[in-house]
């Protein structure tokens, strides 16, 4: 601090004293919501008291799901000009992970919240950035330009570590130098990998996944947990560990000791986009996290071929696309319209079925495999909170507010200011939206924990952890606002990535197809886009409707 | 009695205690490298506390007199130790540190002395073991209560100076009581009244008047006479006068002396403006002070100028203000000006306005928020407002001091595609400082100029385009809001010439 500073801070001090006099009881809790994806509704799958369809409509095309996947498959459908589709959703807008909220203040995340640039292999996202006017240029190049609104402003991250904030999210305070050594060591392996291509060509860790190298060693990597893998190449050091643990529970909501080495290895390798007027490092993002992206696709439907979404429709029931003899069936599928409280079946020439695997158990009839290959698959539950602040809170020393903001060894995995990107000087009311994942408990404990706990405990939890960089953070928050997402993710665990069971999830159907993140076996926009457009190309190849393709 | 003594043993232990605390906070706050400081500090007060101890011996009769001098003692000078030590530093940081540890020893010595007189007055009435025992758990249990209340309550509510004052009084308050207990065995008991009840009264008149210290301190920053300090939400505003100079501060920044701020105003619009003979319409971004407006009002072409100006409280000031007003021949009250507080940023992206003339005269880069508005997002803002054969024109800081910041300004206008033309002029106050004109068409210098200027004049204009050696064009990225580059060179920059 310079002693003018210090002599500003002297003087707020005296100012606020005589203020602080006046207030002895600590500030009641803000209020807010408890809110979340819809449990009733979903429940219902479970007791299966849903009625019998009051009427039957045939479509060519049915699409389950409006998260990213199914809105990714609509917007290729729509492209090639095909629009004799249906896109359902269960929950009452699309969006999925990427939904957003809004207030007075800003438009603020539920979730996903940023886009690294993309990889080359990416070929499909930069095709929809270029549409919606972020890629400027030739979406092939390897640098493009980006719109800078959606590149994120400096400084994107920072670290609240021994009492003071850092630049970036390695810790560097009070580091040994034999720890240095291991990051640098941990720097060049994760190099290795980045640069190194398989027998054939590929990268050997490409986003999307499924361009990736199939070397023995690489897929090896896939039995063992991240953890080890650290361990197994001399790499022990204790803030390391806390770097890639973080890194693992923010991408995956699982902890390095749980997730695969390749998973974690690949989110560290497989980020090699670059841009012409922003570092490698710089992400792409907006007040409403990756709720733009979705916005973008939905306005793009409508332009080609009109209104296609049907919210509020949970599908109960499928029947058929079970291969053998019943192929020349339409697939059947019940839909539970909760606006109407009635079913409509919808016999579908193909379906696309870009909601989480983990329901297919419930849902599907027949398709014994696939319901065994769906019971592997886990899921991390996750919190959310938004927080409404009247201001930026009061800072400890250091580096100043950045766009993510990490507490080492944090309950919670920090928060992002929806405000970062506010073409302002003076930052005045802003939201903050704070994660946790419930990695150190089991799916099920953590379930069970966002469904018993109420909102006034989580928020007192949050407020507790964030009064440690921002003392006064408590007296600002006129409102905290928390999501519960009971199945927000699937967790890449040991064996999973390059299991049979994953891959018959990838494999192209005559009527049927998946499309959704989870058949990548991790949550990444980057995956479910790609998973949509994928599905939505097959649809067309078998329907004989032309088009270029994104993915070529 | 003895518990009546015991219970004082609670109360100098917590002010031993927040001295020390106070003094390395202090210093850490002053110095930096906390860790250093609080453990130097924390080392040199024990040690002086030891030495306090084995200075007791020396002590043979009058103990109860003793103790309430050294009371009174630690009371001053530990009550006055926070603000003496920040008055030592805005005078000179040089001597701090020997004051510093001058200051924590000799109130460790004393601290020390403390609890030894009072074992011995107290083992009159009991035996040894109870006399160790209930004095040392007294003196722990006011540690603990200190080393809690100081983070949680004590500094942010009432901050360092005003902590220290207040143990203080509490050490002059201990030595009253004890006077007041053991009158009848004092002698002089008279003095020694008057001694604590001037001491009282003294750390009582600094604890109300602890705001005042504060500003008599930034006093001794500013070598002149304060004429104007103000917070607002945004900034810290100090107007000085030393004889007919008038200057203003914003955070302690100096933006303008009125002995040569025509120099820097008249170089900031009439380059610009005086080849614009159609310019109706004119905008300021930043500059509340008026002095640009007021250049800029002496072309009767000119109709309208919006000034667009973050803090109302400058506004304010240089609108009402007698001297100010009369520096700025009372531009923002023209019925041609019309003034805008409003966010610069959000204002261009929400007004459709265009102009003919811009100026942009912001604070110089120190930080990112300031750094976005010398951004390529904010130049094509900018652009936006600018009418097809318009000229703004962008104070750049200095091309001398800090040149690699001036040229990446000049990069970074020339990467949005507008056609740039720098140049410089000298203001005593500030140094050799760059300005940058931007516009879509080719820009020509004036051949003369329609206005009373005391600065430039047709013949001196072309050198101001020329840049000498020392100030000529360096390589330097373009400003984005996701690289600040600007911040960094700046930062680094002027981080050579202040040191």
């Amino acid at each position: 601090m310079h002693r003018r500073d210090f002599l500003n801070s002297i003087a707020a001090a005296a100012g606020a004293a005589s203020l602080a006099a006046c207030r002895s009881q600590p500030p009641a809790l803000p209020p807010g919501e408890l809110l979340g994806t819809s449990l009733q509704i979903g429940h219902r799958l479970r007791e299966q008291g849903l009625p019998a369809a009051s009427e039957t409509r045939k479509v060519p095309v049915l699409i389950v799901g409006a998260g990213v996947g199914g809105l990714a498959a609509g917007w290729k459908l729509a492209q090639a000009g095909f629009g004799d589709f249906l896109l359902v959703e269960l929950e009452a807008e699309a969006g999925g992970n990427s939904r957003a909220g809004r207030n007075a203040v800003s438009a603020y995340p539920w979730g996903a919240h940023y886009l690294p640039l993309p990889t080359r292999e990416s070929t499909a996202v930069r095709e929809l950035l270029a549409e919606l006017g972020v890629l400027h240029g030739d979406a092939r190049a390897a640098r493009p330009v980006y719109d800078e609104r959606h590149l994120c402003a400096t400084p994107q991250e920072r670290l609240y570590f021994a009492g003071r904030w850092q630049d970036g999210l390695l810790p560097q305070t009070g580091v040994s130098a034999d720890e240095r050594s291991q990051y640098r060591r941990f720097a060049e392996l994760i190099e290795g990998f980045a640069h190194r291509r398989d027998a054939s060509g590929r990268p050997a860790f490409a986003l999307p996944m499924a361009l990736s190298g199939r070397d023995r060693d690489l897929l090896l990597l896939d039995r063992s947990s991240m953890r080890e893998w650290l361990l197994a190449q001399g790499l022990d050091s204790p803030h390391l560990h806390w770097y890639v643990n973080h890194a693992c529970r923010d991408d995956y909501g699982t902890s390095s000791a749980a997730v695969s080495a390749w998973a974690g290895i690949h989110y560290f390798a497989c980020r090699d986009g670059q841009a012409a007027n922003a570092g490698s490092d710089t992400v792409l993002t907006a007040p409403e996290g990756n709720a733009w992206l979705i916005a973008g696709m939905l306005r793009s439907i409508e332009a080609r071929v009109g209104q296609r979404l049907q919210t509020g429709a949970l599908a109960f029931r499928v029947d058929g696309g079970d291969g053998g003899g019943a192929s020349d069936r339409p697939i059947a599928v019940d839909l539970w319209l909760a606006a109407e409280q009635r079913t409509l079946r919808v016999l579908a020439g193909q379906l696309i079925w870009a909601a989480p695997l983990f329901l297919v158990p419930w849902v599907f009839t027949g398709h014994g495999e696939l319901k065994r290959a769906a019971s592997s698959f886990s899921y991390a539950p996750w919190l959310i909170a938004n927080l409404t602040l009247s201001r930026l809170p009061d800072e400890r020393s250091g580096a100043p507010p950045a766009w993510d903001n990490v507490l080492y060894q944090g309950n919670g995995l920090g928060y992002i200011v929806a405000t970062h990107q506010q073409m302002r000087v003076w930052q005045g009311a802003t939201v903050l939206t704070w994660y946790r994942s419930f990695d150190e408990l089991t799916p099920e404990l953590g379930r069970a924990a966002l469904r018993d706990t109420a909102r006034e405990v989580w928020a007192e939890q949050i407020l507790a952890e964030l009064e440690g960089p921002h003392p006064n953070i408590r007296g600002l928050t006129s409102r905290l606002d928390v999501f519960r997402n009971a199945h927000a993710m699937v967790r890449p665990l040991p064996g999973l990535i390059w299991s049979d069971a994953r891959t018959r999830f990838a494999a192209d159907g005559e009527r049927l197809r998946f499309a959704h993140a989870d058949v990548s076996g991790f949550s990444l926009f980057e995956e479910a886009q790609y998973r949509g457009v994928l599905a939505a190309e097959r649809t067309l190849r078998r329907l004989g409707v032309r088009f270029s393709s994104s993915l070529a | 009695m003895k518990q009546a003594l015991l219970f004082s043993v609670f109360i100098i232990a917590s002010c031993g205690l927040a001295y020390e605390l106070i003094a390395g906070a202090l210093a850490s706050y002053l110095l930096g490298d906390s860790v250093t400081q609080f453990s130097t500090v924390i080392g040199s007060y024990l040690f002086a506390m030891g030495v306090g101890s084995w200075l007791s011996r020396y002590i043979g009769q009058n103990l109860i007199l003793r103790f309430i001098q050294v009371e009174l003692l630690v009371g001053v000078l530990g009550g006055f130790s926070a603000a003496l030590l920040f008055f030592a530093f805005t005078w000179s940081p040089a001597p701090f540190r020997l004051l510093l540890y001058l200051v924590v020893f000799a109130i460790g010595v004393l601290v020390g002395l403390e609890i030894p007189l009072v074992m011995r007055i107290l083992k009159r009435d009991l035996v040894f073991r109870e006399v160790v025992s209930q004095v040392l758990t007294f003196d722990y249990l006011g540690a603990l209560a200190v080393s809690i209340l100081f983070p949680i309550l004590l500094v942010p509510h009432l901050g360092l100076i005003r902590s220290a004052l207040l143990f203080g009084v509490l050490n002059v308050a201990v030595a009253l009581w004890a006077w007041w207990l053991f009158r009848e065995q004092l002698p002089n008991a008279g003095w020694l009244r008057a001694q604590g009840s001037v001491a009282l009264l003294s750390l009582l008149t600094a604890f109300a008047a602890a705001g005042e210290l504060t500003s008599l301190a930034e006093r001794q920053l500013y070598a002149d006479e304060i004429v104007h300090a103000e917070s607002t939400p945004y900034q810290r505003i100090v107007l000085t006068r030393w004889k007919d100079d008038l200057r203003l501060h914003l955070n302690n920044n100096l933006q303008f002396s009125s002995r040569d701020e025509y120099r820097y105003h008249e170089a900031l619009v009439h380059p610009g403006l005086a080849t614009l003979p159609t310019a109706r319409r004119v905008l300021v971004l930043g500059g509340g002070d008026g002095l640009a407006v007021r250049e800029i009002l002496k072309y009767p072409q000119v109709e309208t100028v919006v000034l667009v100006d973050l803090d109302p409280a400058m506004t304010r000031l240089f609108a009402s203000a007698p001297p100010l007003r009369k520096l700025n021949h009372d531009a923002l009250n023209s019925p041609r000006v019309r003034v805008i507080n409003a966010d610069a940023l959000q204002w261009l992206e929400e007004s459709d306005e265009s102009f003919d003339f811009v100026v942009v005269d912001f604070p110089d880069p120190s930080n990112f928020s300031l750094g976005k508005l010398y951004s390529a997002s904010f130049y094509r803002l900018l652009d936006r407002h600018l009418a097809a054969s318009g000229l703004a024109v962008i104070q750049s800081t200095s091309p001398l001091y800090a040149r690699q910041s001036f040229w990446c300004v000049v990069t970074t206008l020339e990467s949005i595609g507008l056609l740039v033309t720098p140049y410089h002029a000298l203001v005593p106050s500030f140094g050799e400082w760059g300005f940058v004109i931007a516009g879509r068409r080719p820009y020509r210098s004036p051949q003369s100029y329609a206005v009373a200027t005391r600065f430039l004049s047709p013949e001196t204009t072309p050198a101001l385009f020329v840049f000498p050696r020392d100030m000529t064009r360096v390589d330097a990225e373009v400003n984005r809001l996701n690289n600040q580059v600007l911040v960094r060179y700046f930062e680094q920059e002027w981080r050579q010439v202040i040191r």
